[in-house]
């Protein structure tokens, strides 16, 4: 059953993270793209947003700036109390260090190091760690430590990615397309992983992707078209991310 | 133009950093090539012009006293086209405003016409004109030296008579391009000079009525120069003939030819160097860029191109790139082989220039390189050929890691992760890092190469005019003299010690081995000119046999103990078997050493010499030197203190030069290396490092992982540099051996660590080029596409 936005003030009050009238334009050669074209975004304590969109529609751009990897033209994005947009480049360094975890569609993990390494790698410059192989039993790799991404198979590799953006215990979880490369029985998989994140931390999470099955598993589904949201709607229970197929 | 060669442009502008990078490396390589080759080839040339020209002989002899008679006996030995008869003497000169006694080197030409072999060059003025027997052409050098022009004059005691001669004329002679007064090291031309004095004249101040002392030979096309020696040594020898020389073993041009032959050593072992590495630099990239091409590859395949089609056009772009360098070779090398000559023409005084490089040095140069840059890149080619299609257009397989003994062991426990990827990074590579490793160590070699000449010098000075000599100065004497004039000596104003030393020429034999040199005889135990081993040992002089130097022993193949036969070239010439009795190591020339009572008892002659080593009180130089200046029969006044400051001037002109040229290229070479290996680490890692700034790390933190791995190499390349830099030294010492001189190497701390600062220089700025790139990382457009 869906109902549309705004969400339930009585159970979801603390905002964690907002945009406000978010443009953005890129300049390619002699055309202006208008990625972003004035989006109002609120992001609250603990829920799983769905991004859905086809491809081109902005979602990854909107993705980028609220995760600190890109600005936005105008608009500001506030995290909590901190004003994102209006520091320098160190100071969204910070904020995604601090605060954001990150995945995307293809898994960026370091070749060179194991599973558990590549976690570490964010443990050990984060303030209030998990360890690296709590993170990993959580997205039910806890028999796969020590072996190299060469060593993965590819869903094994994005569930690698997914404890590594959650071993720092983030405020926020941003997954580009975590299952477009993947299998339906795999990508299933990873999104049990985020869910439980979500769940068992209490992670504020957003998902983007073009499955619309996925934003059955949201609190809110966002869709997203022409730079624009073109609407939000809430889902009054959550589908276990088991229980999806496509 | 082909869609193909498009695209081959388009990398190589895309590849631009690196296109340089190897390019420089290449054009060094090249640079020296044609550089040390061109100008070889333009001295030689140079050298051979101006001795056709100036009719320079081939073949010089020197006797006491011959009568011109002799000279139509000599123009029939077979071979000879031309005899010249003078007169040779030394004469002491008293220059105004020059304090210090002077030797002149009087050389006789004929009073009309010009003389048939070894003609003058005139800078100004003329020759002498008959009937001026005080009229004197001058060597240009000493001239400039001493501000004399035509018109001047000078005193020169000349056979005890006090002369004043006129500069008529100011000249240059191939005789003397390099003019080294006896017991000298290096020219000096404030107190060394060539005057040529009419031949009447000469003979008129000498008793050499009708006589010469002095002959050269021209000689007749394909003749072999040591016929006509053996035959005039034995028509000379009862007039006092030393034996006769050819005109390789002319001081001069033996000084000349020694300079050519050490660029030819150049024009090998450099380019090689610069060549391997850029081999290795065009391996590295080209696998980069057919990794990154890999799906166009594929592409092209399904499209129909042929293997062969595919493997060309790599092949192209290496041509492309080591073309870029053999044109920056080219120019570089052509314009140092110019500058190099004009250096070297300008030090020889060369009254002409012919610097006409042949194609064929650039055609070496170009076809080196190219074979160096295919070779390196052949690998890769042959890979990106036989790609098969349907492989090429699936993505590489992730690359393949493990762990490492150390970390795996407990103090890799403790390894931070970004530590972690460095070490895997050069393990799961280690040829390559081997060979950036090695490559820097090659910039620090040639450095430490270039720099160690300093080291040496200074200990060839140290050695030669610290340790071995005591005294202030050495007097040479025209003739063989009683050793009372010793006391003449010692009562001279401000000399503390007079030191006997006699030097009698004479040939060494040792089975079918020979060695024409002269036995010096020295006190037992001298306080002046010492019998000093390079090790730091003095040595005592036994009451006979021959003290050898080391060079003078290997060259006969003798030890201590064995006997040589010694067959004296003056006076009574005695023939007499004598063991040589010790061993010392020097690195000026093939002296042997003797009592010098022991070489009197040789000589059949009482108590002589032929030169006193003095030492002498400074303050009281002055009365001394007019003292010296009214001494007849003086051949040779050696000041130690002037022989070393212009050793180290002519030193310090010629190695500077190479210094720099070698400073610069050792720079290319570590830029070039650090450049490419860290430009492609960071091509091959980018997203690596993207990803690594998406979850928070800051920008020294990703530039950690990056520089710190080429940081690790350099480490390693550093010490491995120094190693190969000393090796590269003796390698180049050795190949300047020679029996004249020998390079010591000698590699102080200070130059190890003078080549490293200077590489890590070099490094650092191209670490800090890539960095830059590295602040610019685009973390977006990396995390998009695909692995």
């Amino acid at each position: 059953m869906k109902v549309l936005s705004p969400p339930n003030p009585a159970t979801q009050q603390t905002i964690t993270l907002r945009g406000r009238s978010l443009t953005k334009t890129y300049h390619t050669g002699a055309v202006d793209v208008h990625a972003l074209r004035g989006v109002d975004i609120s992001l609250y304590e603990g829920e799983l947003v769905v991004l859905l969109g086809p491809s081109g529609s902005g979602k990854s751009t909107l993705l980028n700036i609220l995760g600190g990897l890109d600005t936005p033209s105008s608009g500001e994005v506030s995290f909590r109390d901190l004003d994102v947009t209006s520091g320098d480049e160190s100071l969204l360094t910070r904020y995604r260090r601090d605060h954001v975890g990150f995945v995307f569609q293809f898994y960026n993990l370091i070749p060179s190091l194991t599973a558990r390494e590549n976690v570490a790698l964010v443990t050990e410059i984060a303030i209030d760690p998990m360890a690296p192989a709590e993170a990993l039993s959580l997205v039910g790799l806890g028999e796969r430590l020590d072996h190299f991404p060469a060593q993965l198979s590819g869903g094994e590799q994005q569930r690698v990615a997914i404890a590594r953006a959650i071993a720092k215990r983030p405020d926020i979880l941003l997954c580009d397309e975590p299952t477009g490369a993947l299998d339906s029985h795999t990508g299933i998989l990873v999104l049990e992983a985020i869910e439980r994140v979500n769940r068992e931390l209490g992670t504020t999470t957003a998902v983007i992707t073009h499955n619309t099955v996925i934003g059955n598993m949201a609190d809110r589904v966002l869709h997203f078209g022409d730079g624009q949201v073109i609407n939000s709607v809430s889902n009054t229970s959550r589908q276990p991310a088991r229980e999806l197929s496509w | 133009m082909r869609a193909l060669n498009l695209k081959l442009l388009r990398n190589l502008w895309k590849l631009r950093g690196q296109v340089l990078a190897i390019a420089v490396v290449i054009a060094s390589g090249v640079a020296v090539l044609v550089m040390s080759l061109s100008a070889q080839q333009a001295l030689q040339d140079t050298a051979a012009a101006y001795y056709e020209r100036q009719r320079f002989a081939e073949v010089f002899s020197n006797v006491k006293r011959a009568p011109l008679r002799l000279v139509e006996r000599i123009s029939t030995i077979p071979g000879v086209r031309s005899v010249e008869a003078r007169i040779k003497q030394f004469a002491t000169l008293s220059i105004e405003g020059f304090e210090e006694p002077v030797i002149g080197h009087l050389v006789s030409i004929p009073e009309q016409g010009e003389p048939r072999l070894n003609r003058l060059v005139m800078r100004s003025g003329r020759l002498v004109a008959p009937g001026h027997p005080d009229e004197a052409v001058l060597s240009e050098p000493f001239a400039e030296a001493h501000d004399l022009q035509p018109g001047d004059q000078f005193q020169a005691l000349m056979n005890g008579n006090q002369r004043t001669l006129t500069v008529v004329g100011i000249a240059l002679s191939p005789e003397f391009i390099y003019a080294i007064g006896p017991g000298a090291l290096t020219p000096d031309d404030m107190r060394y000079g060539i005057i040529w004095l009419g031949q009447e004249a000469m003979a008129a101040a000498y008793d050499l009525d009708g006589a010469f002392n002095d002959l050269s030979l021209g000689l007749l096309h394909d003749t072999n120069p040591e016929q006509v020696i053996e035959r005039l040594d034995r028509l000379l020898e009862r007039y006092g003939s030393q034996g006769a020389i050819a005109r390789k073993d002319q001081i001069s041009n033996w000084f000349l030819m020694n300079e050519i032959e050490q660029l030819k050593n150049m024009s090998t072992i450099l380019p090689t160097i610069f060549l391997a590495v850029a081999a290795f630099l065009s391996n590295m990239v080209l696998s980069r860029l057919i990794a990154t091409d890999r799906s166009e590859i594929g592409l092209m395949k399904a499209f129909g191109y042929s293997n062969w089609q595919v493997g060309w056009h790599y092949t192209k772009l290496v041509m492309a790139m080591a073309s870029v360098g053999i044109l920056l070779g080219w120019l570089l090398g052509a314009w140092l082989g110019r500058v190099n000559t004009e250096l070297y023409a300008e030090f020889f005084r060369f009254p002409l220039l012919i610097f006409r490089p042949d194609a064929g040095v650039f055609a070496i140069g170009a076809i080196v390189s190219l074979i160096a840059a295919l070779a390196g890149s052949l690998g890769s080619v042959r890979h990106a050929a036989t790609l098969p299609p349907a492989e090429a257009m699936l993505p590489p397989a992730p690359p393949m890691f493990r762990k490492t003994a150390l970390s795996k062991s407990r103090a890799g426990h403790w390894l931070d992760q970004p530590t972690r990827i460095i070490l895997r990074q050069i393990f799961r590579s280690p040829i390559r890092a081997l060979l950036t490793s090695l490559g820097i160590a090659l910039s620090v070699a040639v450095m430490v190469m270039a720099l160690q000449w300093i080291d040496s010098i200074e200990k060839i000075v140290q050695v030669y005019f610290h340790d071995a000599q005591r005294q202030s100065m050495t007097v040479g004497l025209v003739e063989t003299q009683s050793d009372t004039v010793l006391n003449e000596f010692r009562r001279m104003p401000g000399v503390l010690a007079a030191e006997p030393m006699r030097a009698v020429s004479a040939d060494f034999l040792v089975g079918h081995r020979s060695h024409r040199g002269a036995i010096e005889g020295v006190l037992p135990n001298p306080h002046l000119q010492r019998v000093y081993d390079a090790g730091g040992e003095v040595l005592q002089v036994p009451p006979d046999g021959l003290i050898f130097s080391t060079r003078l022993a290997s060259k006969l193949g003798v030890g201590i103990g064995d006997t040589v036969r010694v067959e004296v070239l003056q006076d009574r010439r005695p023939k007499r078997e004598i063991p040589v009795v010790d061993l010392f190591e020097t690195y000026m020339g093939t002296p042997a050493y003797m009592h010098i009572q022991a070489l009197n008892r040789l000589m059949d002659q009482r108590p002589s010499l032929e030169a006193v080593n003095l030492l002498v009180d400074k303050h009281q130089l002055s009365s001394l030197y007019q003292r010296l200046k009214s001494l007849p029969k003086v051949s040779a006044v050696v000041l130690k203190d002037a022989a070393v400051k212009e050793f180290n001037d002519t030193m310090a002109e010629t190695i500077m030069i190479y210094i720099t040229f070698f400073a610069a290229f050792a720079c290319a070479l570590g830029f070039g290396v650090v450049y490419n290996s860290t430009r492609i680490a960071l091509s091959e890692r980018g997203r690596e490092l993207a990803t690594l700034r998406v979850l928070g790390f800051h920008r020294g933190e990703i530039s950690y992982i990056l520089l710190g791995e080429a940081a690790l190499l350099i480490l390693v390349g550093l010490p491995l540099g120094c190693f190969v830099g000393h090796g590269l030294g003796w390698v180049m010492t050795s190949a300047m051996d020679s029996e004249l001189y020998r390079i010591p190497l000698v590699i102080k701390a200070a130059t190890d660590a003078t080549a490293v600062l200077v590489t890590l220089g070099a490094t650092a700025i191209s670490a800090a080029v890539v960095r830059r790139r590295l602040d610019h990382l685009d973390l977006i457009a990396v995390l998009k596409t695909r692995e």
